[in-house]
């Protein structure tokens, strides 16, 4: 269980998050989206304890951070893949972390073959691909069997099969009863992942709810119609709360009226359908509609 | 250094049983610091170096003034055959030094910083293991070192009839307190690292406290220039490595003392910093 409440990061005169305030709770995994610069990676380094709050307070598993005497097994965490040491192997980076909580080395061992590195364990960390540092990093997190565990862009630089794998652990540790908080930048990333969203922009939280929900109130559907009539079946379906736009190529899209009423207006008219189909707008366009005002760094076009 | 012996109690009545396995203990994070020292390639180099050079200088350093011995009553009688054969040390400190500045930095450098310290949330035990590591491995390595390198100096030496023996008072504080002397630039180097966070940055602050200030305090007018650099961290602390009583220098203990206390500040500084503060 993570709690953020009212905090706010400053570093000099930016401000990195401000008055941010959400929960992320056991047993799903939730997702953290918003574009590159929004406040993720500060978000997640305070849920880390390494960066502190300069106002509002956040508490890990009923705790501030810093104060869990047993850390690794409280929040197991990635912030940066390539941080490691390069010449030293995948093992000894592991079996260093793992000496601060008395974990033994056969849980080293058990995390290296979690996540798929058994071959590479003695290799040094410096000669990994992107892949492969996911993987130590998502070891590293798994070391002291953490409560709660949280993931900076896990699936970015990933090739499919990775992301696949990726995906079948976020949802086993989800399964297991932790607390799972994922970032990306990338809505596609997440919407088969995750089942809870926290969307953040400029450091402000933009929304808190079920992927579900998103889906429904955030990217409703339209239905898309092509007729041999289209100004009379334009009017026809005016009505309160429905919308009907025509597109550049000539097609109607109606928001408010499922596909089925659409078709049964247009042949009460006896108007021939040539297209009716239902859309859905996709993530990634609600996404990028949702945060376009909060992006700091956008091309001049 | 093992991590048998049985934890203290949760200090919250709070906390479930797991955290009595895995609660973090100054000890345990000695173990991960020598894990990690021990698997840092930089840190293998950087005293292998210091080794080569307080013997090879030392035995250096003695050939050649067994070459060119002293002349005349008052050059025999200041003639230090243990410091001559101890020279080394002279150069073996910036190996040391820049394994305590490297230790601390390349933590800084890679990230890595950030997972150690979520692990370990106090943090100074990170800063206080690093220490103890760097004073033990130096000076495990540095007598050896030391006392090879005098007892093949002297033995060079004595071909000028110019050596001393280690039975003679204060020769035997000269070997060890050379060692000890390079345990203590490896605690300097790491406080530095730990106070700027950035390898090129601390070896320059390294350089700049061993051999830039004692030059400056050289163009200070008058009696200034001895009064100052005999309190300098590289003269102080050395004055614990002659056996010749030196009057431009401290006494040994004194001297050894101050080169303690300046580690002591260093670390001090860059301890609060560490606690308080973003990784």
């Amino acid at each position: 269980m993570i709690e953020i409440r009212a905090v706010t990061k400053s570093y000099g005169a930016t401000t990195a998050v401000s008055d941010l305030t959400f929960t992320v709770r056991p047993g799903v995994v939730t997702g953290f989206l918003g574009p590159n610069g929004a406040g993720k990676s500060t978000t997640m380094r305070m849920i880390l304890g390494v960066d502190q709050p300069s106002s509002g307070s956040v508490m890990v598993n009923g705790r501030p951070p810093r104060t869990h005497a047993a850390p690794l097994h409280e929040i197991g965490g990635m912030l940066d893949p390539r941080a490691v040491h390069p010449s030293r192997s995948a093992h000894n980076h592991l079996l260093a972390l793992a000496r601060t909580s008395g974990i033994r080395r056969s849980r080293v061992d058990e995390v290296i073959d979690a996540v798929g590195l058994g071959a590479a364990a003695n290799r040094r960390a410096g000669k990994f691909s992107l892949g492969m540092s996911q993987r130590l990093g998502i070891a590293a997190a798994l070391l002291g069997d953490p409560a709660t565990v949280v993931l900076d862009e896990p699936v970015n630089g990933l090739d499919v099969e990775g992301i696949r794998w990726m995906r079948g652990m976020l949802r086993d540790l989800a399964g297991q009863g932790k607390t799972v908080f994922v970032s990306s930048h990338l809505m596609s990333e997440i919407a088969q992942t995750a089942t809870q969203l926290i969307v953040i922009g400029r450091g402000k939280l933009i929304a808190d709810t079920s992927m579900a929900q998103f889906m429904a109130t955030v990217a409703p559907t339209t239905v898309r119609v092509r007729s041999s009539d289209q100004d009379t079946l334009g009017r026809l379906l005016h009505a309160p709360g429905v919308t009907v736009a025509l597109t550049a190529d000539g097609a109607l899209t109606i928001t408010g009226l499922p596909a089925a009423q659409v078709g049964a207006v247009a042949g009460a008219a006896g108007i021939t359908v040539l297209e009716l189909a239902t859309e859905q707008a996709s993530l990634e366009d609600v996404f990028v509609g949702l945060t376009q005002d909060a992006v700091d760094y956008r091309a001049a076009i | 250094m093992t991590s048998t012996t049985p934890n203290p109690p949760p200090t919250s009545g709070f906390l479930p049983a797991y955290s009595q396995q895995q609660r973090v203990t100054q000890a345990r994070v000695m173990r991960s610091e020598w894990t990690k020292l021990r698997t840092q390639p930089a840190a293998f180099w950087s005293l292998l170096s210091a080794v080569i050079l307080v013997v090879g200088f030392g035995i250096g350093y003695s050939l050649l003034r067994v070459a060119r011995p002293p002349h005349g009553a008052a050059a025999v009688a200041s003639f230090d055959p243990a410091a001559v054969s101890l020279s080394g040390v002279q150069l073996a400190q910036i190996a040391v030094g820049v394994l305590g500045v490297l230790l601390i930095t390349s933590e800084y450098a890679t990230g890595l910083i950030r997972t150690t310290f979520a692990a370990v949330p106090r943090r100074l035990p990170v800063l206080w293991g690093k220490a103890a590591l760097v004073a033990t491995t130096v000076t495990a390595v540095s007598v050896p070192a030391a006392f090879a390198a005098f007892l093949v100096g002297q033995s060079i030496l004595g071909h000028q009839h110019l050596a001393v023996p280690l039975s003679q008072p204060g020769v035997v504080r000269a070997v060890i307190g050379s060692a000890m002397y390079l345990a203590v630039i490896g605690l300097i180097g790491l406080g530095l690292g730990a106070l700027v966070r950035n390898a090129a940055g601390g070896i320059a602050a390294l350089f700049g406290l061993l051999y830039g200030l004692p030059l400056a305090a050289g163009f200070l007018p008058g009696n200034w220039a001895a009064d100052v650099s005999k309190y300098l961290p590289a003269n102080a602390g050395q004055a614990v490595t002659t056996v010749q009583p030196d009057p431009t220098q401290l006494q040994p203990w004194t001297g050894f003392g101050a080169a303690c206390l300046y580690a002591a500040v260093l670390l001090g500084i860059s301890a609060a910093r560490m606690r308080r503060g973003d990784a």
